[in-house]
């Protein structure tokens, strides 16, 4: 299977990426590891008619300290991040989730931006971002931009960010407490069929749900109900509330919506919340 | 001077099993399809072709990468390693070739390539794994044989642990 034909533009910078986005607008698409897009370009589900490969943009990859938070550059791999004795320490369900990505190949070129920017309802690295109530970054030609991810991801496949956008930064407060991700899939290598991510932040416990919608999403009647004082079971039980789960070959809405009660007690447990 | 067309080619130099190699590539074309088809390196099978299978697997500096998932373009600059490139000489194999022979860690032969080049990179992050990283660690790699037991066990005994 080979993608459609393409013009094929190298970056060396994130401005240069940006002006080269301003030329060529919607119908250019960055190239980051490549792991989601390359796929769906074989397929031709997606034919960009210019790629423009921002690989080698070497400043965007680093996992840093900034007190309450970490940084997280959006080039950064996903073997970056399951390796970073920082994120083991201070956020260790950002390295787990991203241990969970693919197989140990997809992780070596796969990016947190990529896997970010793709907004695939189905994948790993969105639940932890979101149930860590960060924030992401977005350069454009007029500057920087700071988007929460709980208004990050905006549709199927469709993220805020506007066609002549990169996503440069991913923060994320520190969560050393309670957390937990539960991926039930039926193979290995396998998108979540429906995953939970928990994470107990700032006082409050998040919980994210991933494939339970054309979005990643918040659990948000999971987590009022923690916050009015309902046990993790109890607080569980409302986990598929306002979800309009997919159907396909591995599961119906109503499986769906059952896995999302049953992952989110397990997950709320595991958390160490009861 | 002919008008530019879409898809112009692009010229790249890699580095390919210790040898430099200079050459001019359609932008969308696969690493495999450069390996196989432009250098001859056929060792590097092509399976599922969607990056599951794992039978692509090479080494981009190092690490084990699906080659059928990477634009030739993206291996500018880069270290390549294939299954060719990994036996120190023609009368001498590689220890996870040696492994995988001693233990009859294939049948078929098909997936061989790309489980050696995984297991290889494996071995390289965790020197010694116990069986259920080692099962883990081989999670993007399928044998339709089902010979997993002895691959493991062949992965095993390569990194200096007794098996059975």
């Amino acid at each position: 299977m080979i993608p459609a034909a393409f013009d094929f533009k190298r970056a060396g910078s994130s401005d240069e990426a940006i002006a080269l986005l301003g030329e060529y607008g919607d119908e250019a698409k960055l190239l980051a590891g490549g792991h989601s897009l390359l796929p769906m370009m074989k397929l031709r589900l997606a034919v960009p008619t210019v790629l423009v490969d921002i690989g080698r943009v070497e400043d965007l990859s680093y996992i840093n300290d900034g007190g309450d938070h970490i940084s997280i550059g959006a080039l950064t791999r996903h073997r970056a991040l399951e390796t970073s004795d920082l994120l083991a320490a201070d956020c260790p369900i950002l390295s787990h989730v991203a241990s969970k990505v693919g197989d140990p190949q997809v992780r070596h070129r796969g990016t947190l931006g990529g896997s970010l920017a793709h907004s695939d309802p189905a994948s790993d690295l969105p639940a932890a971002v979101l149930a860590l109530g960060g924030t992401l970054v977005a350069q454009g030609p007029n500057g920087s931009r700071e988007i929460a991810a709980s208004d990050f991801f905006t549709g199927y496949f469709e993220s805020a960010l506007t066609d002549d956008e990169m996503l440069t930064e991913v923060r994320v407060p520190k969560a050393s407490g309670g957390w937990n991700y539960q991926k039930f899939n039926r193979r290995a290598q396998d998108w979540a069929i429906v995953g939970v991510a928990a994470v107990q932040v700032n006082g409050g416990t998040n919980v994210s749900l991933v494939n339970m919608g054309s979005t990643p999403l918040r659990a948000g009647s999971v987590e009022a109900a923690l916050a009015g004082g309902s046990s993790a079971a109890d607080a569980a039980d409302a986990a598929a509330e306002g979800t309009e789960p997919p159907t396909d070959l591995n599961a119906s809405p109503e499986y769906r919506e059952h896995l999302a009660r049953v992952l989110t007690r397990r997950a709320l447990e595991a958390a160490g919340i009861s | 001077m002919r008008p530019t067309m879409r898809g112009d080619t692009v010229e790249i130099s890699v580095t390919v099993n210790g040898t430099a190699e200079s050459n001019d590539v359609e932008p969308r074309t696969l690493l495999v399809y450069y390996l196989r088809d432009q250098l001859g390196l056929t060792g590097t099978n092509v399976g599922c072709d969607t990056s599951s299978c794992g039978a692509c697997t090479i080494h981009v500096n190092g690490e084990s990468v699906k080659s059928c998932t990477m634009l030739a373009v993206q291996a500018d600059g880069e270290d390549i390693t294939t299954i060719e490139g990994l036996a120190p000489s023609d009368d001498e194999l590689h220890p996870m070739q040696d492994s995988f022979r001693e233990h009859h860690g294939l049948q078929c032969g098909y997936c061989t390539p790309g489980m050696v080049m995984a297991a290889v990179s494996l071995l390289e992050e965790n020197a010694s794994p116990t069986e259920a990283e080692v099962r883990e660690g081989l999670e993007g790699n399928l044998c339709r044989c089902t010979g997993y037991h002895n691959i493991v066990k062949a992965v095993l005994a390569a990194s200096g642990q007794s098996v059975d």
